[in-house]
């Protein structure tokens, strides 16, 4: 045996970008060297797509913490567990072996509010259940979002024109994802989180694009209606949704 | 099995002040039922469940039904003879009556001892506004228990002597009585994307005017 100390990796010094699993970089190495040169991209404070791909190609990891924020997040999913209906009987098989929704890294579904940041609204809500939707929406933390699963937490569904059953559940809180269907099958729920994994991984921190969460002035809670004599009081949310205007026929 | 009839006309030997009458089913499925007589139905309904020859011992159904004021229209021909001497008119008279409504709550009975059912038993309320109440058959029967309560729940019914008489399917700040002829429901039509038929006329209200103007195509009615 040589000396052990040969195998012990050597700490990257600071200032050099994270790298992994790859001897300390040499500009040489084939890469333009604009890639490398701290003037490049400077006006922007960033380095372009294509040269970090480039530099992902050599091994060099470099992000930014927004990238490497939005990537935790986007892979770690922990959904509510909570099922309204026979959308729900899908939820579940998308989280056995067959769909195994563990693959998209949202297979921790987690039984306190407290604990999830993704509510999926799977099946009818009756008016008598809508309240608890809400508070349960409120109870879970920023940064948050919603799916809603099936034609009737859509739209209300088959039973659109009952007098229980609630037209929407994005009359009260805000929807990130609609999953039409009835039920819709597993793989368009794992669709649909994709989806959500996509709009995610969009999102910015800071900026005047910035996401929903991280701003002050949008409301992360919403008003959680009553039971009233005749509906729910009050029967939508006006700040949360407003029917769509019809569009006029020719 | 016997038949209703024979049930019917043993009751009325057993109990001889009350009325049971039988109410017969006119269409093809001719399930022929009693109507019992709201005051005796407790004594009755135990009859039906401890008569060796029925044990009527399983409830497997309780639902309502609602019977709304009805304007009857009779006719009556009388022939009048001409003073003439030709063919005598036949003139028609007309007269309305009103049929009081009620509520009417119906139970279908099995015998799990003795294999043999359906009975179908039914009571009907006074009318609909006030006079509705009626005897629970939950000490009777324990599987009423829950659809007595729907049917409070759903069409009004108060059911005496039930020993947790609370709305189930809707809450318990909830007014109406949704299955009702004349329930009115909540207007929350306020966008129905395909709406057509009775929905197109209560979604009309909430939108303008030229938007639910009826294509040329003939899309719309």
């Amino acid at each position: 045996m040589s000396d052990p100390a040969a195998n012990i990796p050597q700490a990257p010094q600071a200032g050099t970008p994270v790298a992994t699993n790859l001897p300390a970089p040499t500009p040489a190495a084939g890469l333009p060297s604009e890639a490398l040169s701290p003037s490049n991209g400077a006006k922007e404070g960033n380095i372009s797509d294509a040269e970090r791909e480039e530099l992902r190609r050599h091994g060099i990891l470099m992000t930014s913490f927004e990238e490497l924020y939005n990537w935790g997040r986007t892979n770690s999913i922990w959904p509510l567990q909570f099922g309204l209906a026979c959308c729900a009987i899908e939820m579940i098989a998308a989280a056995t072996a067959r769909f195994d929704i563990a693959r998209f890294g949202a297979e921790i579904f987690r039984p306190s509010p407290r604990q999830a940041d993704l509510m999926i609204v799977s099946g009818t809500v009756t008016k008598k259940m809508a309240p608890q939707v809400v508070r349960l929406w409120n109870q879970m933390p920023e940064p948050k979002y919603c799916i809603a699963m099936g034609a009737c937490a859509i739209s209300g569904g088959p039973f659109k024109q009952g007098y229980n059953v609630l037209k929407g559940i994005d009359r009260f809180i805000p929807v990130d994802i609609y999953i039409p269907g009835c039920p819709p099958r597993p793989e368009a729920l794992l669709n649909g989180l994709i989806e959500l994994q996509k709009k995610m991984k969009g999102e910015k921190l800071t900026g005047p694009n910035a996401a929903r969460f991280t701003r002050a002035d949008m409301p992360s809670e919403f008003p959680i209606p009553a039971y009233g004599a005749h509906d729910l009081e009050p029967p939508k949310n006006d700040s949360v949704w407003t029917p769509p205007k019809p569009e006029a026929k020719a | 099995m016997e038949t209703l009839e024979q049930i019917r006309d043993r009751l009325v030997a057993r109990f001889p002040s009350a009325q049971v009458t039988l109410v017969t089913n006119p269409g093809a499925a001719a399930e022929h039922s009693l109507l019992l007589d709201a005051a005796h139905a407790h004594d009755l309904a135990l009859f039906l469940r401890d008569d060796p020859a029925l044990m009527l011992d399983y409830c497997s159904n309780v639902t309502g039904v609602d019977w709304p004021d009805k304007e009857i229209t009779d006719v009556t021909k009388t022939t009048v003879p001409d003073p003439a001497g030709g063919p005598p008119k036949i003139v028609e008279s007309k007269t309305t009556r009103l049929q009081p409504g009620c509520l009417e709550v119906v139970y279908h009975l099995y015998s799990m001892a003795l294999k043999h059912g359906p009975v179908t038993i039914r009571m009907r309320t006074t009318n609909r506004s006030d006079a509705v109440a009626l005897p629970s058959l939950t000490p009777v029967w324990r599987s009423c228990d829950f659809q007595e309560r729907e049917v409070y729940d759903l069409y009004g019914i108060i059911f005496e002597r039930h020993p947790d008489l609370r709305r189930i399917l809707m809450w318990d700040e909830f007014k109406d009585y949704p299955m009702r002829k004349d329930y009115v429901e909540p207007d929350d039509y306020e966008w129905e994307p395909t709406a057509h038929g009775a929905v197109l006329e209560r979604a009309k209200a909430h939108q303008p005017t030229a938007a639910v103007t009826p294509s040329k195509e003939g899309g719309a009615p």
